[in-house]
């Protein structure tokens, strides 16, 4: 391995012997994919058969108008079959894995948003498919399971650690050192060894190659600013790698979970509570103590609950090329409650912190301004928590209700 | 010198014994009585596992080791106290091993200075590679640790020699795929292995993963120098308690 996929330092791959030839393999097969023109060709040709793409942007007439600021647009990635940028990453690594000629797939998953585009690509591809999710993130994201189940994955529940998202990729790992002959691991996020953070930002950068033709076109300018949320970075990197070049601002949004002076939040680029360290397989922040043993952390966001975050998104802090601010529980809640009454729009929780960040700051830009948001899901998946947020008393009535009819 | 030792050793014994604990599992005391009852049975040396929390090439046995250790509250300063003071009242080598992250928080040269002054012999770190290695590398030369490089059965033989030129003391051996913790099949596919392993270095070639019992051990003999035992005692702790180490140990050659 000549390139190790270091970002200033972040990046790297720290790899138990017993994988190092697979990375080779992977490493080599994802070069030659990227090398090959037929392949972009391939890949967008399924996505925009299979998948929704290109997704459209929306206009937010009336969000706009309520903030009466900056104009606000909205990346529709929650059109995405399965409901989220994840299927893009997914049927990406699908098409490196029918090249590399294995035939099972292994992934983790937080929000159950990659597990089930995982699953669902190894149906429609005919691979094998394991899933393993943490305990914790079972009960809050229950609907997922089913469908994972449904499209003929198995789902392991993960009992280790904190039982949430570091902790099923623990467990993918551990699978995979030891059935690296017929399977990959697809691993969600824009995290983990080389070369999986530029591998994953490359099959999600489709996100922000259409959104600045599409802005281009409707607006003729580029946006004053992009905000996306930001868990292990795909969705983020996926939006801002095509404006990097740009006078664009790019905004990351972390969940800042029950505040960040609670402890219990998963703020890794802007809290005194993360700082550099390497695990997982990659040197960038984590929420780690002194000893480096990594720390609970906590979000309403399935998705965004975890301790590291794409090496290059802490190389573009660093450079200042990307602002990162943070949106509490709280504050998420009311931006996915205001953008569902006024644009009929539901995003996913993990995307209502793009939104959150982003209502902050529209006010205070003129008219002339437009804003991008990412909205990289859909919320249906989250009946169950945003039911809970606003206390629904006819959806609980609802639940006893069904919960009664199982025990008769 | 660790690799004169082992060589010494290794005229007397038809093969050594490294034991692999947690420290701080169940608790410091316990770790000190099962060393003790260890090297009383004739272990040859011994790997400190300092606990991380993401201890991702283990497999449940030591990751939970690992879990309830931290949850006990053992910290790195308490692990190179405790390695302290078993390095000054045993007569075996002692090795780290660890994760990096454990390496690179505390600093890494600070650490490998740390881990020579505690009187131990070198290291392990599992998801260090050369690669990446370059600070530990240049800190273990200067403060005269062995760095202990690992094989597997998936590296190339030119990768062999590769890792072969930075370890030192001797070479790890992982037996198979997989975490620890897991059975070995000791057949003869294995003999392949590890006649690819000792042609890619003249280093004493450890062998573990999945080293259990007598029968595995006696396998192992005359093809590996030093067996390995792992997560074996850490069950057997768990299911009879720390009084039968000993005999499990001294009944293995
Ligand atoms: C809808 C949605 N958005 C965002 C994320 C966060 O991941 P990333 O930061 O990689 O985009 C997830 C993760 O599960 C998700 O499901």
């Amino acid at each position: 391995m000549i390139d190790r996929g270091y970002y200033d330092g972040f990046g790297g791959a720290y790899l138990p012997e017993i994988l190092v030839a697979t990375f080779d393999e992977l490493v080599e097969t994802f070069q030659e994919a990227k090398n090959d023109p037929e392949f972009w060709q391939n890949y967008t040709d399924i996505m925009s058969t299979y998948s929704c793409r290109p997704t459209p942007i929306t206009f937010a007439a009336n969000l706009t108008k309520h903030f009466g600021g900056a104009s606000i647009y909205i990346k529709r990635e929650d059109l995405n079959h399965t409901g989220a940028h994840k299927a893009n990453n997914v049927m990406g690594q699908g098409l490196l894995v029918k090249r590399m000629g294995k035939t099972r797939v292994i992934a983790e998953t937080g929000a159950g948003q990659h597990g089930v585009a995982t699953a669902t690509m190894a149906a429609r591809f005919g691979f094998k498919c394991t899933i393993y999710m943490g305990e914790v993130d079972m009960r809050r994201q229950r609907p997922n399971v089913f469908w994972m189940e449904r499209l003929g994955a198995e789902v392991v529940p993960v009992q280790e650690g904190t039982r949430i998202l570091k902790d099923a990729i623990n467990e993918a790992f551990r699978d995979w050192v030891t059935n690296m002959d017929t399977t990959h691991y697809v691993l969600g996020t824009a995290c983990g060894p080389h070369p999986f953070p530029e591998m994953v930002s490359y099959f999600q950068s489709i996100i922000g190659k259409e959104a600045r033709k599409q802005i281009l076109k409707k607006e003729g300018k580029l946006p004053t600013r992009i905000y996306a949320c930001v868990g292990g970075g795909s969705n983020a990197m996926g939006i801002f790698k095509s404006f990097l070049d740009d006078p664009v601002e790019l905004v990351g949004v972390e969940a800042a979970g029950k505040g960040l002076s609670s402890g219990q939040h998963a703020t890794r680029l802007s809290s005194e509570d993360a700082s550099i360290g390497v695990a997982q397989g990659y040197k960038t922040y984590f929420l780690q103590d002194n000893d480096g043993q990594m720390k609970e952390t906590h979000s309403i966001a399935a998705g965004l609950d975890y301790v590291g975050v794409s090496p290059i998104l802490a190389h573009l802090k660093e450079t200042g090329r990307v602002r990162f601010e943070t949106a509490t529980d709280k504050e998420v809640v009311d931006a996915l409650s205001l953008t569902i009454k006024k644009e009929g729009l539901i995003p996913a929780l993990e995307s209502a912190h793009a939104f959150a960040g982003a209502f902050k700051e529209a006010p205070a830009l003129s008219g002339d301004d437009i804003i991008l948001i990412n909205q990289s899901g859909r919320g249906d998946k989250d009946i169950f928590t945003i039911a809970d947020a606003f206390a629904d008393p006819g959806w609980q009535e609802f639940i006893k209700e069904k919960a009664e009819e199982y025990h008769a | 010198m660790l690799e004169s030792y082992l060589r010494k050793r290794l005229k007397e014994k038809e093969i050594l014994l490294m034991t692999h604990i947690v420290l701080g599992y169940p608790t410091f005391e316990d770790s000190f009585s099962i060393i003790e009852a260890m090297v009383k049975a004739g272990v040859d040396l011994m790997e400190l596992q300092i606990p991380f929390s993401e201890p991702v090439a283990d497999g449940p046995v030591i990751l939970h080791a690992n879990q309830k250790a931290l949850a006990g509250g053992a910290t790195v300063k308490k692990c190179l106290d405790f390695a302290k003071n078993v390095a000054h009242t045993f007569d075996i080598p002692f090795l780290f091993m660890s994760y990096y992250n454990i390496l690179f928080k505390y600093g890494v040269d600070r650490f490998v200075g740390a881990t020579a002054e505690r009187g131990l012999q070198g290291a392990i770190v599992p998801d260090l590679p050369p690669e990446e290695g370059e600070d530990y590398l240049k800190a273990m030369q200067k403060y005269n640790l062995a760095p202990i490089f690992i094989f597997s059965p998936t590296s190339p033989d030119e990768r062999m020699k590769y890792l072969a030129s930075f370890g030192q003391g001797f070479i790890y051996c992982v037996a198979r795929k997989g975490v620890t913790g897991v059975d070995t099949n000791f057949s003869e596919q294995l003999e392949e292995y590890l006649a690819r392993c000792r042609k890619a270095t003249n280093l004493p070639l450890a062998l573990g993963f999945g080293v259990k019992n007598k029968t595995d051990i006696d396998f192992l003999k005359g093809r590996v120098d030093i067996a390995v035992i792992g997560s074996q005692t850490i069950r057997l702790v768990d299911k009879e308690g720390v009084g039968v180490v000993g005999e499990f140990i001294k009944n293995l050659r």
